[in-house]
């Protein structure tokens, strides 16, 4: 068992990891025509895009606030901030289970949106269904966690070893036996996740990174002029 | 003061016959792909009808274009934060449905079929799907020559003020093309509406393009657009547009639809207008206004201090000169002939049009001498398409400018009459017009004339001013020379954002 747990819990988080980074510094540099959302409500606009598409998305920004909140930041600083251990509990489960169900709803009504919808789904290509059938795992896989486990007074703590454990994995001073334990709902969860962060440069997730708040203090008119010097500039450089 | 140069065009509705020419044309040439076969960057309508995509002029519903509330401006489909609170659905947004589900036949039928009693029939596919489409309910022009007026006719938004007096059945109505394109407008809403920023007016020339490396697929364009002339490739799932055929425009030579246009109803050419006045004119709280407003930023090509202002701005000699003998700066300007397409969007648009004349002539049966503006004049108000139909069409209602226009078209035909069969032209008629002899010679130099040379006033793009030749020099070639394989590293770069300053407007 001691090299499958530290494949699982030490060298695929890397090497996912590791494609992220450089699946998306790759992407971004040969790929800006690719590099987009994607999206299909000019085929066809109807309910379940309406409602599928903003439940998800808002849910999604809520649930990854709270992974940060959960494991990101230490115990330690809720102790020390004076948030006790039951009122943390209770809002991971109110608030994370809220924000789960708004995810899980959203996340379903584009999966049957893009499967019976004879012209979204013919002209779906193969990634994005892997990225939505992949995701709607994680998401589900997650949400019984937090549903099914913590909510009904599951012992684990994953503040305590899940939290530590993907501190450790991104300050390079990984403990993998932190994992070894943990239920198997956690694990499936989290290494489906790692699936998707590697797959994630190559689809239609990366948009994520161009949320395009710079548009809040644009100008309304933008107007683009030729400029020689830069332009010579950049090709000095390539010559 | 902060000049800059505009093209634009001018369409004489008087002369199009609506033969779709110059919407094939530029299909031929830029749409004619998987995903951009539904997009007409040039269509022509027939009115009054709903158009394509349907209805795109109820802004009450698609919700494009500006609005001018709490005396500020403000997109019509909201700010900046609640563009970004709908990316992940607009609830305002054309879908494919209303312009057309594109199809294609099955024309492999038609030869393969064995001996049948019947003949084999190409039966239509959607081009979405690739099944076949049992019933085709609605397609590219399909009110072509008021097809289906009698249901879609009432709901054409100029019929505004009109229900009570117009008959929608075929034998009363009345009709008119609209050939339409990008407006390329000087307060362009598509530009302001789009998140990424990859929408943007051309510093140069004010052609509006889309970066189709920045396009990020938010589609806020679209409902900006009040004209709805950003289309979706929903292959590419980017947004494109017309180009007013940048690539021609460059080399000197007239957009595709214009070059081919058969009833050479089109001009085209520069304006100078101070960029620094937009958010002003388009500001301006009564709509009957903007028509004027939009003429007052264009500045005079042939003032001096004008054209100081305009070498200072690094603008060249050929280019002023251009826009001294611009057909669109004669035609909206110093003749006042032209009009904008619905100016009320308060979109400043570039794209303007010479109202429609010719149905007044039947409304004599060639009994008069019809050219005789005493009976014309009065009967303007009893022409076959209602005054207050173009005015709601090119002047925000205003029905006395349409009246004037009108006017003019009259007294420069029964002037130039006069003066080929030898009488005395009436001078007292061009004074109620406000007219010149001069400038009525001209105009029917323009419109009735109309020769290529004097349409089209387009001055080439100075690329010596953005490219080092001597670099590009020897660049390009065969491949079994150098080849361009070692060059496109250098022409990707050089043609990249690096290369582009944006600059802020405000």
């Amino acid at each position: 068992m001691y090299f499958i747990d530290q494949f699982l819990w030490l060298i695929f988080p890397y090497i996912t990891l590791t494609i992220f980074v450089v699946g998306h510094i790759y992407r971004y540099n040969t790929d800006q025509f690719g590099w987009q959302a994607r999206s299909s409500e000019f085929l066809h606009k109807d309910r379940n895009l309406k409602w599928g598409s903003t439940l998800f998305h808002w849910g999604i920004i809520l649930v990854f606030f709270g992974h940060v909140a959960g494991i990101l930041v230490p115990k330690g600083f809720y102790e020390i901030i004076g948030i006790s251990e039951p009122l943390y509990h209770w809002g991971a489960i109110w608030i994370g289970g809220g924000a789960g169900v708004i995810t899980v709803v959203g996340v379903i009504l584009l999966l049957v949106r893009r499967s019976t919808v004879e012209r979204i789904r013919k002209n779906s290509t193969r990634s994005d269904f892997i990225v939505l059938i992949l995701l709607s795992f994680v998401i589900l896989t997650g949400f019984t966690n937090t549903v099914g486990y913590t909510a009904t007074g599951g012992t684990f703590d994953y503040r305590d070893t899940v939290g530590p454990w993907f501190r450790g994995i991104l300050l390079f001073s990984p403990n993998y036996q932190l994992m070894v334990g943990a239920p198997i709902g956690f694990q499936i969860h989290i290494l489906s996740s790692f699936l998707l962060f590697a797959i994630w440069p190559f689809t239609r997730l990366v948009h994520m990174w161009s949320i395009p708040l710079t548009y809040l203090n644009r100008h309304y008119i933008v107007y683009r002029k030729r400029n020689p010097k830069k332009a010579f500039k950049a090709m000095e450089r390539n010559s | 003061m902060r000049i800059k140069a505009q093209y634009g065009m001018v369409m004489s509705l008087d002369k199009c016959i609506g033969c779709h020419t110059c919407s094939i044309t530029c299909n031929n040439t830029w749409t004619n792909r998987p995903g951009a076969e539904y997009m007409w960057w040039n269509n022509v309508e027939t009115k009054p009808g709903i158009g394509y995509p349907k209805e795109w002029e109820n802004q009450e519903k698609h919700k494009g274009g500006w609005e001018y509330k709490n005396e500020k401006l403000e997109l019509k489909a909201g700010g900046r934060l609640s563009k970004l609170a709908r990316l992940f659905y607009n609830p305002n947004l054309v879908d494919i449905d209303d312009y057309y589900e594109p199809w294609t036949y099955d024309y492999e039928t038609l030869i393969n079929s064995p001996a049948k009693k019947h003949q084999p029939v190409a039966r239509p596919k959607s081009q979405l799907t690739g099944e076949y489409m049992d019933k085709i309910e609605w397609g590219p022009n399909w009110e072509d020559d008021l097809a289906g007026v009698h249901k879609t006719g009432l709901k054409d938004p100029n019929m505004r003020g009109l229900e009570e007096s117009v008959r929608m059945e075929f034998e009363q109505t009345f009709m008119m093309y609209l050939p339409r394109i990008c407006e390329h407008c000087l307060n362009a809403p598509c530009v302001s509406s789009c998140p990424s920023g990859a929408i943007y007016k051309r510093d140069e020339d004010g052609i509006v393009l889309v970066d189709q490396d920045a396009c990020r697929s938010w589609r806020l364009c679209m409902t900006g657009c009040p004209y709805k002339k950003v289309y979706f490739n929903w292959k590419t799932q980017k947004a494109e547009k017309c180009t007013f055929c940048f690539p021609r425009i460059e080399n000197g030579d007239p957009t595709i639809c214009s070059e081919t246009c058969v009833g050479r109803i089109r001009y085209i050419g520069i304006v100078f207008y101070d960029a620094d006045k937009v958010l002003e004119a388009a500001s301006v709280e009564d709509e009957k206004g903007l028509y004027e407003s939009q003429l007052d930023i264009f500045l005079d090509p042939h003032d001096p201090e004008v054209i100081e202002a305009a070498r200072k701005e690094g603008i060249s000699e050929d280019w002023i000169e251009a826009a001294q003998r611009s057909p669109v700066y004669k035609m909206a300007v110093e003749q006042k002939i032209a009009l904008p397409l619905h100016p009320e969007y308060r979109t400043l648009p570039m794209v303007w049009y010479v109202p429609p004349l010719s149905p007044i002539m039947g409304a004599f049966d060639g009994q008069q001498d019809t050219l005789d503006p005493n009976l014309v004049f009065p009967t303007i108000d009893q022409m076959r398409i209602p005054i207050q139909y173009l005015a709601n069409l090119l002047t925000a209602g205003d029905t006395e400018v349409i009246r004037k226009v009108l006017k003019k078209l009259v007294a420069m035909r029964s002037y130039m009459r006069a003066k080929t069969i030898g009488k005395e032209p009436d001078k007292n008629l061009l004074e109620v017009t406000e007219l010149t002899e001069e400038t009525v010679e001209e105009m029917y130099r323009l419109m009735a004339i109309a020769k290529y040379s004097d349409r089209y006033i387009i001055p080439k793009a100075h690329r010596e001013h953005s490219e080092n030749m001597f670099i590009g020099q020897g660049t390009a070639g065969y491949d079994f020379m150098e080849g361009c394989s070692s060059c496109t590293g250098m022409t990707s770069d050089y043609f990249d954002d690096e290369g582009w300053r944006d600059i802020g407007g405000r």
